[in-house]
């Protein structure tokens, strides 16, 4: 299912959700990307291997208070078996998106920060942010650059840029040096998650005057 | 230490440390084949088998066993990431609590126990210390359809040994810093360095249990 994908995380960041160090928008970029990329979850779970070997071989011992085993056993008698969470398939959002946004793309919350272009911003903690973006077909995000690292998943469609074609499910990894103007593909309305550490800094006047009021 | 995980053998997974000697002699079910499948007893997924046995029997003396060797672990690893002992051990309880409860779940053709262990231990951290949530990717298929090959368990488990050697033969400046980011130590932009793990053939054992769960759901 991912064959298509070119576009990938990189082993910093897949190792970082791995060890459990980053930040909840960048998890839920991870978590998406993870969703419809096998070579990324597999990267992802030998990460996880990594951290197992780290567990058992810690050169330091602690000792466990008498009666944990005990008190472990009753929290197990008062627990139930814990399913699966019953996640719908896989549709425009993955499921982890789904479980923020509270349904599939219909429920998006969009507002509109002009050109036609429109975004939601999505509930996590505020080291960092994750919002999802509709660019119109044809339509471009104005011209700007980065003060940390962002990084932008589509959903559906497409978009240009001066660095490549990017698809569902590719990442695209942008930091300081990138001046971009992503350009969504005429054929279909794009739909992104966009997730940073730093708010963007626009190349023209009117776009920087609006970032206060807009988050982004 | 390092010279015991040096001269360990593959076949003892679990004689790696003081923590694990003390316990030596009760981590081995005597009298007891660990693959009843195939009538051997093959050591190298001891613990896949304790789970099994928690789940298909709600067995005690396996979840005891499992206790021993990893409530220590998850109590020690949460203390490093910044939690006071009697949380730490609070919180060991519940990791081990949920291995119980989530048996059924467990994919050793795509982690050892270790691995869930730490997996478990980890989202506590994040959602006790850290207090947020913890986005996980989409479940694949599973079902009685997609029980893993016995063959790919224990290339799996063996692959994962072999990544467990490699890391503790690593120079230990660079064994540290890779520790420091699973105890939460490294920021995500300070892990940037900490790749070239040996990681080429896990990776593809997993990937290939992926495919297999993917072929299961079609």
């Amino acid at each position: 299912m991912s064959n298509k994908i070119k576009h990938h995380l990189t082993d910093d960041l897949l190792m970082a959700y791995a060890a459990g160090g980053l930040p909840e928008a960048f998890d839920l970029m991870v978590a998406t990307h993870l969703s419809l990329c096998d070579h990324c979850r597999a990267r992802a779970e030998s990460f996880e291997a990594v951290g197992g070997c780290v567990l058992q071989d810690q050169d330091d011992s602690v000792s466990l208070s008498d009666g944990s085993l005990a008190a472990t056993m009753a929290l197990i008698a008062n627990g139930a078996p814990i399913a699966k969470p019953a996640r719908p398939g896989c549709s425009v959002l993955p499921a982890p998106l789904q479980d923020y946004v509270g349904g599939d793309v219909n429920a998006i919350q969009w507002r509109a920060i002009g050109m036609g272009v429109k975004q939601a911003i999505l509930p996590t903690t505020r080291e960092a942010t994750a919002r999802l973006l509709f660019i119109p077909a044809g339509a471009a995000v104005p011209d700007h650059s980065h003060n940390g690292m962002e990084l932008t998943m589509v959903l559906q469609g497409a978009f240009s840029d001066e660095v490549d074609h990017f698809a569902r499910g590719d990442v695209e990894i942008a930091d300081e040096d990138l001046h971009h103007t992503p350009t969504a593909d005429i054929s279909e309305d794009c739909i992104c998650l966009a997730v940073t550490d730093a708010p963007l800094k626009f190349n023209k006047l009117m776009p920087r005057l609006f970032q206060p009021f807009l988050r982004i | 230490m390092f010279t015991e995980i040096d001269t360990a053998s593959l076949d003892e997974p679990v004689a790696d440390g003081p923590l694990a000697k003390t316990w030596h002699a009760k981590e081995r079910v005597r009298g007891r084949p660990v693959n009843e499948a195939n009538g051997s007893c093959n050591t190298k997924t001891e613990w896949v088998e304790h789970v099994t046995r928690i789940r298909d029997a709600q067995d005690q003396a396996a979840f005891a066993e499992l206790f021993q060797y990893f409530a220590p672990r998850i109590k020690a690893f949460l203390m490093k990431s910044g939690s006071d002992a009697a949380m730490s051990e609070e919180c060991a309880q519940e990791v081990m609590a949920t291995l119980w409860h989530k048996a059924h779940l467990f994919d050793p053709s795509r982690a050892t126990v270790a691995t869930w262990v730490f997996t478990i231990a980890r989202n506590k951290r994040i959602d006790v210390l850290r207090k947020q949530r913890r986005p996980e990717p989409e479940d694949l298929g599973w079902g009685p359809e997609a029980e893993p090959e016995q063959l790919d368990v224990i290339s799996l488990q063996q692959e994962t040994a072999q990544l467990r050697n490699a890391l503790s033969a690593l120079p230990q400046a660079q064994r540290e810093l890779i520790e420091k980011a699973y105890f939460g130590d490294l920021s995500h932009r300070e892990i940037a360095s900490q790749t070239g793990l040996p990681l080429g053939t896990i990776k593809s054992r997993i990937r290939l249990a992926l495919d297999r769960l993917r072929h299961a759901m079609n």
